[in-house]
């Protein structure tokens, strides 16, 4: 059956309280999911005291200003801190986001409460391991495909067919909303999830592709497309504002309307 | 999250491997299909079947035979009765699927879904016939 709870080694417990930094006027409260693979502890929550006058206002300029002042072993992924890598995606008082684009100032309560990805194995603190995820992303062959001998030019697409694909090439793949879905928590393993879907359906729109019909083959199971029940959680959490849900909602129309 | 390795990460498989797995069913497109459908069938026949229990409500067998042999009264139960059942049929089998990933536990459990959907379908069918035909 399908598990409901975490598995005893990976419940956290509470952990270690930083102390507050000195000289501080304002600071904001950051509880921090750690987790240390040379251990053998379950996870734990730190929490730390971050001095909003010494930092940035975004969560991401928090976690940094932790990395830099207190705990220089904190570990998360980040890159671009403007939305656009996708790298610092992390679950930030219970939503799906990233912490680039999150400011720290517009999470309620007390705590700023960040956590991994939900559901993904973790790798060390924040990091999680997404090889499964980016596999079913190049399961779908995210290329043109094509077998009319390439033009001397550019492959041609009317202003209307390219408009199409707006809501969908947005895509950075930060996984916020596979991570977001109930289906994918309890089937990952089949389910492609709406990321990956996302982009299959941003392949089948493409005008100019040629596969559209063995793209719908390859998603056309009970498992890898089916397991979507239409939840929302996906366009909900998606900090580029895209809709995974219409865009899998579109894969289904065209596989019904081939069939009926 | 879980600090635990997922159940696969000792196989020697590529990650892309695990992904495409057994590939495509090429199915799933029609059980979609007549989930929709039935959906709409169930629309359009609850009135109609409101009513019809309703005129059925305080009555006995013999009152009831009489309302259900008119042929549009048996009719619409018999529609409602195929459309929801078959309905459940298809919702419940998503949520064994969902649910249930013990390869055996869920093959049982389809076959117990689908026994069950069959028996509870012909039973209510049969009801509706013996009535209406006052036999």
């Amino acid at each position: 059956m399908v598990k409901f709870a975490l598995p005893r080694n990976s419940k956290a417990t509470s952990g270690k309280t930083w102390p507050k930094p000195q000289g501080a006027t304002e600071t904001r409260e950051f509880k921090v999911y750690r987790w240390n693979p040379d251990d053998d502890e379950n996870p734990r929550i730190d929490t730390f005291h971050v001095d909003v006058h010494e930092c940035g206002p975004r969560v991401l300029d928090g976690l940094i200003w932790i990395k830099d002042h207190i705990d220089p072993t904190l570990t998360f992924r980040r890159s671009c801190r403007e939305g656009v890598c996708g790298s610092c995606a992390m679950n930030i008082n219970g939503q799906n986001t990233l912490a680039c684009t999150k400011s720290m100032h517009d999470v309620s309560g007390d705590a700023v409460k960040i956590n991994p990805l939900p559901h993904q194995p973790v790798v060390k603190d924040l990091v999680p391991d997404l090889t499964n995820f980016y596999a079913q992303y190049a399961s779908i062959e995210p290329w043109l495909k094509t077998t009319t001998p390439t033009p001397q030019k550019e492959w041609r697409q009317s202003r209307e067919d390219r408009a199409k694909l707006d809501g969908l090439y947005e895509c950075i793949l930060c996984a916020c909303c596979s991570t977001a879905c109930p289906s994918y928590w309890w089937n990952s393993d089949r389910f492609l999830g709406p990321a990956a879907l996302l982009q299959a359906a941003r392949w089948v729109t493409d005008s100019r592709d040629e596969a559209t019909g063995e793209r719908l083959d390859y998603l056309e199971d009970p498992f890898r497309l089916y397991r979507c029940h239409t939840i929302l959680n996906c366009t909900k959490a998606c900090p580029k504002s895209l809709n995974p849900a219409e865009a899998i909602a579109t894969l289904k129309l065209k596989l019904v309307e081939r069939q009926v | 999250m879980t600090a635990q390795p997922p159940s696969g990460a000792k196989s020697m498989r590529t990650p892309l491997g695990r992904v495409r797995n057994l590939g495509s069913a090429h199915s799933g497109t029609t059980d979609f299909w007549r989930q929709r459908l039935t959906s709409v069938a169930m629309i359009l026949l609850i009135i109609p079947m409101v009513v019809v229990m309703m005129i059925l409500l305080g009555r006995n067998q013999a009152g009831a035979a009489q309302i259900l042999g008119s042929p549009p009264i048996a009719i619409i139960m018999l529609l409602f009765v195929v459309a929801s059942i078959w309905h459940m049929k298809i919702g419940m089998q998503v949520i064994i699927e969902d649910y249930v990933h013990d390869e055996k536990l869920k093959l049982a459990s389809i076959m117990a879904n689908n026994f069950f959907s069959a028996t509870l379908a012909l039973t209510a069918a049969y009801a509706i016939f013996k009535l209406s035909s006052g036999v």
